[in-house]
């Protein structure tokens, strides 16, 4: 949008006023997660900048809340850092076994939202699929429905059935989380199936393949970028959880943001800030992953960006 | 084939003899069939973790077995007795029977619970109750009355005749603040104890807040990548996204950060010499603290949606819009905003639910002025331990939020719903 020649000087003052506003909205949306950054290598306990970070002197930075994330009350501190000392860390550091309870749930729940939606996605964009329209409503509704009011049917529904004992650690809170992520992995996936040429599996069958072959050699890859966007989508669903986790999951049963949670409700130290600048950067990487993913897609099926 | 010069109808066969319109049907419902059965297992994977819960909640709000299940005999008494019964030796007796097997139970408490949610304060009459059970000899009415002379208020009477059924419609009514009187009539509960409709006010007040201030925001911002080139578009884009791929306990945690009287935000205001050191504002653990955060935290639900809109409104119709003479205002408001209709629809409605149902950001930086219906839920699971109530709150929620979805799936369509 240039500025056209036949502007108006009010114009073209708003022309400017206008970029400045929407400056000012972007640095709203992206300045909140960038400040966290620099002050989580405070080397005082607070939360504002001090005077030695902000003349940019050595010693006002320090990686003390990062050290903080690999201790736990009951480690020894003034033991050299050799292989075994990392071990026990990786043992016992309550932020490790979180990080660690995270990526389990997080895995076993975007498995199964990612099999489970990836199928029936394909069912959905089928043109001669009975009720689609219903089916659909009933498949996303997770994603519309409070986190709070799934939470407490899960809170009933999981007390009745005792999922605790069941023996499968972790059980309750994966099925949660995969039911939270299945409206993402159905909406990239059908995003993808959108502008899918019916008449290759047709040509493939045509051509002697069976089924399978047709799925696996024609289908798969044109949908593998809806389904790895899906399941990162799911898998962020999941790795930022809180409610349900609070609510059902057992006490050992703690997760990065359970853990977050705790430490925000209670004495919010920049130890916490630490975590959220880890948390940054992984977001940051899944971001590229996405984008990449999504040119990848336009690119195969031949849709230009507009 | 068929024999074109016969008369009559011409009946198409396929090649085994088979008339075309059953075989036709055949093939289509094969077709219908296995479509269906690729989503079968997701539906009923949806069905145990999501569909049976709600059920479960909301059968829950309407169903509590607390008081019916422990003290049967007295239940017995008021099916047996019309209202307005004065409680006579047998029911005494029933009452003091109930007392007993509760007490032997240990289940007494739970029963009292369940009187106690409609009448504050008479737990403990229950537990003391279920303690000197045991010593209780006819006649009953005498030896109930000397235990504790509170058994014999009416009010008390008519309670236990309310809960001495499991079906019930108590938990919406005490979620509009509404009671029953001794008699049965519906009347308000006193003014002071009236909590849950502002409540619900306030959720959708500041909804419609959060969803006015993210389009007032996102709007030009939509606009701007909407009009840019794609590849300055695409970059400024990650502006938005990266937000959006953010933990949420990130983006609230920062807001903290921010917002605290000795954090950031205040710091540069006493230093840019805005405000005094003494005059910090506060703009945390308080409703403007929510507002902040929660706009923050929507914005890119607004914008994406908006921008899907905008992008493909060719910029033409303005261009001719201004060389027949209009104004750049009337060809901004006759021509354009017209056209940004439906990603305004999809956006907003797409804000105001999720909003209308937020736990989280409320429950962290929201203070006591900052609380919403769903932080109010959370505190009847843990704290008060009266589930029904909670459920019959996140029933009347649920039953809002099913009304904008209807209306979203209505006017936008669900499966329009894009990401990124």
């Amino acid at each position: 949008m240039a500025l056209p020649i036949y502007a108006s000087p009010a114009e073209r003052v708003w022309y400017y006023a206008f970029r400045f506003i929407c400056a000012m909205i972007f640095l709203f949306l992206i300045a909140p997660i960038l400040i966290v950054i620099p002050l989580s290598f405070n080397a005082e306990p607070y939360f504002t900048f001090t005077e030695k970070m902000l003349s940019f002197d050595p010693t006002g930075y320090s990686m003390r809340w990062y050290d903080l994330l690999l201790t736990h009350p009951n480690l020894p501190t003034d033991v050299p850092r050799d292989s075994s000392w990392w071990a026990m860390v990786w043992k016992d550091a309550a932020w490790v076994n979180a990080a660690k309870n995270s990526v389990i749930v997080g895995f076993f729940a975007t498995i199964l939202a990612t099999f489970l939606g990836t199928l029936a996605a394909l069912g959905l964009s089928r043109p001669e699929m009975p009720y689609r329209r219903a089916i659909m409503a009933i498949l996303i509704s997770p994603m519309i429905v409070p986190v709070i009011i799934i939470t407490l049917g899960l809170f009933f529904f999981y007390s009745s059935i005792e999922v605790n004992k069941w023996g499968v650690p972790y059980l309750g809170v994966i099925m949660a989380h995969a039911t939270l992520g299945i409206p993402f992995v159905i909406i990239t996936v059908t995003a993808t199936l959108s502008g899918f040429d019916h008449s290759l599996t047709r040509a493939s069958a045509s051509l002697g393949a069976s089924p399978s072959t047709t799925f696996f050699k024609v289908i798969m890859p044109l949908i593998t970028p809806g389904m790895v966007s899906g399941a990162l989508f799911a898998f962020v669903t999941s790795f930022d959880e809180v409610v349900v986790v609070l609510f059902v999951g057992a006490n050992d049963e703690q997760t990065i943001p359970r853990q977050m949670w705790n430490g925000i409700r209670e004495a919010i130290s920049p130890a916490i800030l630490s975590v959220a600048t880890i948390l940054v950067i992984v977001s940051i990487s899944l971001l590229a992953t996405v984008e990449l993913l999504r040119r990848r897609s336009e690119r195969l099926r031949g849709v230009t960006p507009h | 084939m068929a024999d074109v010069s016969a008369s009559g109808p011409i009946l198409l066969t396929t090649a085994d003899g088979r008339p075309l319109k059953e075989a036709l049907a055949r093939a289509q419902g094969q077709a219908k069939r296995r479509a269906f059965m690729l989503v079968l297992p997701l539906l009923l994977f949806i069905v145990i973790t999501f569909l049976w819960p709600i059920a479960q909640v909301l059968h829950q709000s309407a169903y509590n077995p607390k008081f019916s299940d422990n003290m049967p005999k007295i239940g017995a008494w008021f099916a047996a007795n019309p209202i307005g019964t004065e409680p006579d030796e047998a029911a005494y007796a029933a009452l003091a029977e109930d007392l007993k097997a509760a007490a032997a139970a240990k289940t007494v408490a739970v029963a009292g619970e369940r009187v106690n949610y409609e009448m504050p304060g008479t737990r403990s009459l229950f537990t003391a109750g279920g303690r000197k059970a045991k010593t209780l000899e006819p006649p009953f009415k005498e030896a109930v009355l000397a235990m504790d002379a509170k058994w014999g208020d009416p009010a008390l009477w008519g309670v236990m005749r309310q809960v001495s059924s499991a079906y019930t419609t108590d938990f919406y009514l005490a979620a509009v603040d509404l009671e029953r009187d001794p008699d049965g009539a519906i009347v308000q509960v006193p003014e002071n104890e009236r909590v849950y409709v502002n409540l619900f006010l306030r959720t959708f007040a500041m909804s419609a807040a959060i969803t006015v201030i993210c389009l007032i925001l996102g709007f030009p911002v939509a606009f701007l990548l909407s009009v840019l080139p794609m590849r300055y578009s695409n970059l400024l884009m990650i502006l938005v996204l990266l937000p959006f791929w953010t933990s949420l306990l990130v983006r609230t945690t920062a807001w903290m950060v921010l917002l605290q009287g000795q954090g950031v935000v205040n710091s540069l205001l006493v230093w840019a010499g805005i405000l005094s050191d003494d005059g910090r504002l506060e703009m945390i653990n308080n409703l403007t603290g929510t507002v902040i955060a929660m706009t923050h935290i929507l914005l890119p639900f607004m914008i994406l949606p908006l921008y899907s809109v905008m992008r493909p409104i060719p910029p033409s119709y303005v261009r001719a819009a201004r060389s027949l003479g209009a104004t750049s205002w009337t060809a901004f408001r006759r021509v354009y905003l017209p056209q940004t209709i439906p990603g305004i629809g999809a956006g907003g409605l797409l804000v105001f639910i999720l909003s209308v149902g937020y736990y989280i950001t409320p429950a962290l930086v929201g203070g006591a002025s900052g609380q919403l219906i769903s932080n109010l839920i959370a505190f009847h699971v843990n704290k008060s331990n009266n589930w029904s109530l909670a459920a019959a709150l996140a029933t009347i929620l649920l039953a809002a939020i099913m009304l904008l979805y209807w209306l979203y799936d209505k006017l936008v369509g669900i499966d329009k719903l894009k990401l990124g």
